[in-house]
């Protein structure tokens, strides 16, 4: 009770913003769509996807980590806002365990990225991909499980900062770079033993090998789905971790 | 109600998050209540109520949510919350904009509902730093007259920081900070009173000249200040007199008066109360 009504009010105070702000929810529906467009039509000619798949199909799960990136980031950084507003302070007084703070937070961008990934899983059936009850299930656990460590990560680095523009610098040089080499974008078959190793250190990769497998029905290479699972869950556990210890640091409120 | 009163930079605002457990203490000991603020703090932040001087709003949600949320941070929830909140509606004359967004409220109703969160949890003390911040005089006024009401009805302590002397005033004790010190403390009277001279001013003028002409013919100390000339002396009227019989051709107005809170702060801390560090 002391984690749980304190975390799920901030989480909730997320959602109810994110629908209150208009541009925000209609970006929120175009923006994937234009960038599947755009890898689809743009890269599917210089990509030799295997047979049987298409190009649509091919960028779909990574486009889908992309939202969730780009959603689950974006929700915590407000955490920047909220301390220059003030709204944080009125939280740090309260009887509040920095864990719960943390856990409302990143919940929150959970839930938002979950939710705009369901969105554009509406398209998949334009992408060729054939879902069944399962496997939407399944795909909707693993966006959950996909976007926890994203926010967590997003959390952790917004803690301490005090602009939105210092953010940019790292989305830039740190998460897109940790999308393009997540598997997404291309398949790591054949680039640079350097590159490939990255891919396969890169935890984002299995979030993306676990999508693929739950909307193809089989991951024709790459991870399994439960060596995938279980990648992210344990980068989801250290990403709450890593929040929580930044957040309870006495040094700054 | 305690008051504490200093200029920008004297530590007002640090202590009150010292106070409220937000800033770690480098050295020494604070506790509210009897609480140690480093050692148990959750227990001094169920017993306190912090008003910041930047609004803590979320200025996307009501007026409700606002409280709502703040119930729920401080563990309540259901049936008990709803009348905790409707209660501390009525209490602020809020009800009819509850289902307001605050981004659509005045300055002035703003900060009644941070009054009203800061209460809602029951806390035994409220701290306000400087709450008049913003306000235009009539909202000023309904703020005082809300923290007299806590203070008289419900018994609430206030401890509230300003740098307003007409609101110093109203403090029933009051602590003078200066650079990080309390200087003085009392009553506002007895700071006052403990001052054992008159306030006199001449205007004139030429106040630079006559200030010379008197201290030449008095030998005494005094200074311009505001285009006027600014004395302290036993027995003002007297001395008024005696000048004003000599120089009263020189002399515009005289006004005699007791010392005010910005005289008790100049003679604390030896400078003028909005000079700035040198």
């Amino acid at each position: 009770m002391r984690y749980l009504l304190p975390a799920a009010s901030l989480a909730r105070r997320e959602v109810v913003r994110f629908l209150r702000q208009r541009n925000r929810v209609v970006s929120a529906v175009l923006q994937p769509v234009v960038f599947w467009g755009l890898f689809s039509a743009g890269l599917g000619g210089s990509l030799k996807v295997a047979s049987g798949t298409t190009a649509a199909a091919f960028f779909f799960p990574g486009t889908l980590v992309l939202v969730l990136l780009f959603t689950a980031i974006f929700a915590t950084i407000s955490i920047i806002e909220d301390r220059r507003e003030g709204f944080l302070q009125g939280v740090l007084v309260a009887p509040v365990p920095r864990g719960a703070i943390v856990l409302g937070k990143v919940g929150g961008a959970t839930a938002l990225a979950v939710l705009q990934g369901t969105l554009f899983l509406l398209l998949a059936p334009v992408a060729g991909l054939h879902l069944t009850v399962l496997s939407v299930a399944q795909t909707l656990g693993v966006l959950a499980l996909v976007s926890f460590p994203l926010a967590g990560l997003g959390f952790s680095i917004a803690w301490r900062m005090d602009s939105t523009q210092g953010f940019h610098a790292v989305m830039m040089l740190f998460l897109m770079p940790m999308w393009i080499l997540s598997g997404g974008l291309f398949p790591s078959e054949g680039v640079h033993p350097v590159l490939a190793w990255i891919v396969r250190v890169n935890p984002l990769t299995y979030g993306v090998a676990a999508l693929r497998c739950v909307l193809s029905g089989a991951a024709p290479s790459g991870p399994s789905l439960a060596g995938s699972v279980a990648v992210t869950a344990a980068f989801g556990a250290a990403m709450l971790a890593a929040a929580t210890a930044v957040a309870s640091r006495k040094t700054r409120p | 109600m305690f008051g504490l009163l200093g200029p920008n930079g004297s530590g007002k605002s640090t202590l009150v998050s010292i106070l409220a457990t937000l800033l770690p203490l480098s050295e020494g000991r604070a506790s509210v209540f009897g609480r140690d603020v480093a050692l148990s703090p959750h227990e001094v932040r169920r017993s306190i109520g912090v008003v910041f001087q930047s609004p803590s709003l979320d200025r996307n949600l009501t007026v409700r949510e606002n409280l709502v949320h703040h119930g729920h941070l401080y563990g309540v929830s259901g049936r008990a919350l709803r009348g905790t909140v409707d209660a501390a509606l009525a209490r602020g004359g809020l009800a009819e904009r509850a289902g307001e967004r605050v981004q659509t409220l005045s300055g002035g109703l703003a900060r009644r509902v941070e009054v009203a969160k800061g209460m809602l949890h029951g806390p035994k003390m409220l701290l306000l730093d400087e709450p008049s911040t913003g306000l235009d005089p009539a909202a000023r006024r309904d703020l005082w007259t809300r923290l007299k009401d806590l203070r008289s009805k419900e018994g609430v302590t206030v401890l509230v920081t300003t740098h307003w002397m007409e609101e110093a005033e109203r403090c029933d004790r009051l602590a003078i900070l200066h650079e990080g010190r309390a200087v003085a403390q009392g009553t506002p009277a007895a700071l006052r009173g403990a001052l054992p001279f008159d306030v006199v001013q001449f205007r004139s003028a030429d106040p630079e000249g006559l200030l010379d002409a008197v201290k030449g013919r008095f030998g005494v100390e005094g200074a311009v200040q505001d285009g006027a000339v600014r004395l302290e002396r036993n027995g003002g009227q007297e001395f008024a007199r005696q000048v004003t019989s000599v120089f009263g051709d020189r002399i515009d107005a005289v006004t005699v008066g007791r010392p005010t809170l910005e005289d008790v702060f100049v003679r604390h801390t030896g400078r003028g109360f909005w000079e700035g560090k040198a």
